[in-house]
């Protein structure tokens, strides 16, 4: 996968214990671990994927990169076939209309 | 009010149950007997009664739509209309309890969502001034726990505990539906002091659950059937601020009576 863009689409989202729990549109209850939460919480639709990779999950956890680069694009696959993460390859400066368009 | 109609108030909520057959209102008023109110009702359901009698009659077969400011629930044996604004609505059935009773189970989980509260797959009993709740999969022990209770224990529901938010912190209700037993619940109220998730297992022991596998296990047992987005994040939000303010924990148990050391 070449570098991206993510960002939260507008499914109902909160954090619990931390670890953020998402409702997706067809009432799927995701829950995500650590590390997967942290990805989430830096989706921000302006950060390329591989800064939040080194960011938040190399520089929190004892991940190396290339592993928590496949991790990150797996996780990053299922959360946007469920329709709660948008991946762009433009910055995604408004994720509800992007999720619309 | 007209003569036969009877008010019947579950949770704090008095709906009118308008209806000109005697027997059928008579039928009704043993049915609800501790919970028949004299207050005056907000909410109001039309029972027209019909002769015309279809299939299917289990809850996978309840459809809950919303049509501009309507919900329509229909089942093989009932259809019904309720408007959330007006808090009216009617329900068209044959002369049977068992209709109405999935009817008010439906509307009242449409009006507590929107509150802030459920309906949830449990049973619920108050000891000592609080409220558990022990929920689970049909066969989990939801009937048998509430059947192991000491004396001083008051039922409130063997199949469907009604919570709603009561300033920080949660209330159950007791409820007239009633599930094995065949008894419905006691017509009080308590704070919640804690969810069980049951499961039978050699030995009784609690388990702490990690919260966001608490709020899955209870959205798994919650009673919802609205196709509706915005009742869908209410809900995700009500089951995560009830599990981050009421204990949650896996509760294995024998069936004796010695579990109920484990609760208190």
């Amino acid at each position: 996968m070449t570098d991206c863009y993510i960002a939260r689409s507008s499914a109902a989202a909160r954090a619990l214990g931390g670890s953020a729990v998402i409702m997706s549109a067809d009432s799927s209850l995701i829950t995500l671990n650590e590390v997967a939460t942290a990805i989430w919480n830096a989706a921000d639709g302006v950060t390329l994927l591989s800064e939040i990779v080194e960011r938040a999950v190399c520089g929190q956890f004892e991940i190396d990169p290339s592993t928590a680069r496949a991790d990150a694009e797996d996780f990053i696959n299922r959360l946007a076939q469920h329709g709660v993460l948008i991946v762009s390859n433009q910055p995604i400066h408004s994720a509800e209309s992007s999720a619309r368009s | 009010m007209a003569e036969h109609d009877i008010c019947v108030e579950i949770g704090g909520l008095p709906i009118l149950l308008k209806n000109a057959d005697a027997r059928f209102q008579r039928k009704m008023r043993e049915r609800y007997s501790g919970f028949v109110s004299e207050r005056p009702a907000d909410c109001c359901l039309e029972v027209i009664l019909c002769s015309k009698d279809r299939s299917g009659t289990s809850d996978a077969d309840i459809r809950v739509e919303r049509s501009a400011q309507l919900w329509r629930i229909t089942r093989g044996d009932f259809e019904a209309e309720w408007d959330p604004h007006t808090r009216r609505g009617w329900v068209r059935q044959t002369a049977n309890p068992y209709s109405i009773d999935t009817a008010l189970r439906i509307i009242h989980s449409l009006e507590l969502a929107a509150q802030g509260g459920f309906l949830l797959h449990s049973s619920s009993v108050i000891r000592n001034g609080r409220a558990f709740l022990f929920s689970g999969v049909s066969g989990a022990g939801k009937t048998t726990i509430s059947r192991l209770a000491p004396g001083d224990a008051t039922l409130l529901t063997d199949e469907i505990s009604y919570v709603r938010p009561d300033g920080s912190a949660f209330r159950a209700f007791g409820t007239p539906f009633a599930g094995e037993l065949a008894k419905p619940g006691e017509n009080v109220s308590a704070p919640i002091a804690e969810l069980f998730l049951l499961a039978k297992g050699p030995d009784n022991h609690v388990e702490d659950v990690h919260p966001a596998n608490a709020a899955r296990a209870l959205l798994r047992n919650v009673l919802f059937f609205a196709d509706d987005s915005r009742l869908t994040t209410a809900l995700l939000n009500t089951a995560c601020d009830f599990v981050s303010r009421v204990p949650v924990r896996r509760l294995t148990f024998y069936p004796d009576h010695r579990v109920w050391d484990l609760i208190q």
